[in-house]
Order: C-alpha cells, then sequence, then structure tokens
C-alpha cells in the first residue's frame, strides 16, 4: 500500500503511534529506524512486546532503511516509519531521495531546547535542520495526533512560550 | 491524596505502587481510588506529560528509589511508561508491572495490603481483566484477543 507517515518521536513507540495513528489509519507494520536499537536484541523486544500481534515491527538502521525503502512501499500493508530525532530522519530523506513529507510528532524537552509547541522542542541547530529539510522540497509539518492542528514548519522555527501539556 | 469522604478519620499508608500513564489518567485513577476506599496514598501518580522516554525512567527510577516501592501500574502495553518500565526491571527483577490497568485493578490492590505487594499486584491484575465486560444484545460477539497497543 504505502508510507502513511514518516514521524519523528524521542519515544518510538508508544502510544500516540500505535493507537492514536495506528488504529484509524490501520497500520499494519511500523519501521523503526534508529541506529541503536537495530543493534539491541533486547531493545527490540522491549518495543515488539508493546504492539499487537496484527501489527509488526521492523527495526532498521538508516543504511537499510534506505536499501530497503522501495520494499516497504510496496509492502501490501500500511505502514509508519519512525525515527528518534531530526538527524536520523534527515539522513534517511536524503538517502531514499523521494520522501516528501515528514511530521515531527514529539521531540520533547532538554537542555538546550526551547518551546516550540507543547510537544515540540529544539535546539537552534534543529531548527535549522528542519528548515534546511523544508526548503529541500520536503513538506515537514508538527501534529501529535490525527486530529490536531498541523502546524507548519515556519511555527516551528520561532521559540515560544510552552502551551500547557503534552500528551 | 485526600478523601471526598470522612477526612477526620482518614489514614495515611506509605506508598506501595507508582501509576503511571497517560495525560490525567493515573491522578483520576487514584482520586477514584481515594474516593472510593480512601487509600489513594497508597499510590504514587506519574504521568508522562511532556517527558521523553528517558525522563519518564528517570522520574520512575527516583519515585520508586525514594519510597521503595516495586511494583508499577500503567495504562497501555505500548505506552511510554510501559516501555520505560520495563526497561528498568532489566535490572531489577524485583519489579512488578502490571499494563493496562483499570480502577478495579487498583482498588483490589488497595485491599491486599496484608500481603507482599508484588503478590497483590498479581492478583489485582487478575480481578482487574475479569471486570472488562461489554453487556447489551447489541454488543458484537467478542474475537479473539488482539492487543491494543
Amino acid at each position: 500500500m504505502s508510507i502513511a507517515l514518516y514521524r519523528i518521536d524521542d519515544r518510538l513507540i508508544h502510544g500516540q503511534v500505535v493507537v492514536g495513528w495506528g488504529q484509524p489509519l490501520n497500520i499494519g507494520f511500523i519501521v523503526l529506524v534508529d541506529d541503536n536499537v537495530a543493534c539491541c536484541d533486547w531493545e527490540q523486544d522491549l518495543y515488539r512486546m508493546g504492539v499487537p500481534p496484527e501489527m509488526e515491527i521492523i527495526f532498521a538502521d538508516v543504511p537499510s532503511a534506505v536499501t530497503n525503502h522501495d520494499s516497504y512501499l510496496n509492502d501490501s500493508r500500511r505502514g509508519i516509519v519512525v525515527a528518534p530525532d531530526i538527524d536520523t530522519m534527515r539522513r534517511l530523506v536524503e538517502g531514499v531521495g523521494t520522501i516528501r513529507y515528514v511530521n515531527v510528532g514529539g521531540i520533547h524537552h532538554r537542555a538546550g531546547r526551547t518551546p516550540r509547541l507543547r510537544y515540540v522542542f529544539l535546539t537552534q541547530d534543529e531548527a535549522n535542520s528542519l528548515a534546511e529539510l523544508s526548503e529541500a522540497g520536503v513538506q515537514v509539518t508538527a501534529q501529535d495526533v490525527p486530529n490536531a492542528r498541523q502546524t507548519q514548519v515556519s511555527e516551528l522555527l520561532v521559540s515560544k512560550a510552552p502551551e500547557e501539556r503534552s500528551a | 491524596m485526600t478523601s471526598n469522604e470522612d477526612d477526620s478519620t482518614e489514614t495515611k499508608h506509605a506508598p506501595r505502587a507508582i501509576v503511571a500513564g497517560h495525560g490525567s489518567l493515573p491522578e483520576g485513577l487514584v482520586n477514584a481510588v481515594d474516593c472510593i476506599s480512601g487509600r489513594g496514598s497508597d499510590f504514587l501518580v506519574i504521568s508522562n506529560f511532556g517527558l521523553t522516554g528517558g525522563d519518564i525512567e528517570d522520574r520512575l527510577r527516583a519515585a520508586a528509589s525514594e519510597f521503595d516501592v516495586r511494583v508499577f501500574f500503567t495504562d497501555l502495553p505500548a505506552g511510554s511508561a510501559t516501555i520505560a518500565v520495563r526497561r528498568m526491571m532489566r535490572t531489577d527483577s524485583n519489579l512488578v508491572l502490571v499494563t493496562g490497568a483499570n480502577l478495579s485493578t487498583l482498588l483490589e490492590f488497595v485491599f491486599q495490603s496484608d500481603v507482599d505487594p508484588a503478590e497483590g499486584a498479581r492478583t489485582a491484575a487478575e480481578k482487574g481483566r475479569g471486570t472488562l465486560v461489554a453487556f447489551g444484545d447489541a454488543a458484537p460477539k467478542p474475537t479473539p484477543a488482539s492487543g491494543d497497543g
């Protein structure tokens, strides 16, 4: 079918991905692109145990995700690709060359980041990286759950006061 | 945690478990436990609001350590709190996790105060599972279990 979502989410596989997006989009598989998880069997078991049995998780580092991207597109099921950070997604986008849409689903607070949305906090370098992705022709928007407002990348580039809550 | 009922006779209990999960659900569940049993203080509450997976794990570890708690209740099997506790269990085999916890689960747990918390958690999980029932002729016949994520 297709990849329904290319998502940046520092929690990787969690409730919003599996249930919030996974159920309404009838997702059959998730490609978890993370160089660290891809080489750790125990981490993979951790994520595998949380998803329903009818949902497959494919673990990949960036190079193998680039190599296998066509097979994801040709899968008969609908899928989600999730990466933990902007750098990982950017390397995937640049390696594949045909990804035209990236969803910023959750980049939470840590030292050096400033608030952009209640669920998006960025360093200046990260904001610049998103801007460069956008300038390269990739539509970058933020949206944590399917019925939330889609925020354009231009709004993410401006630091603002934090909203109340993040799921 | 306060009770809506007879505050003058309320007895505080040392926390025996942590309830963690999405949004205000942990707080709401424990508030409901308190309204019904006066035993809300059996639980510590941690929400995943605005936290990275690592931050959630740090908070859970800190709370468990401070109060010597080794039982955790979470809401979703695929939730970030569940993942965090599972990660903690990698290095601590004494921890017990009940995921998919509901109000009945927590109520059963607080009334298992005379047993080891780990044993009480296992009993509570069974009781909680048994309270999930669909009533009504229009309710479709159940299909084989298919995890909820």
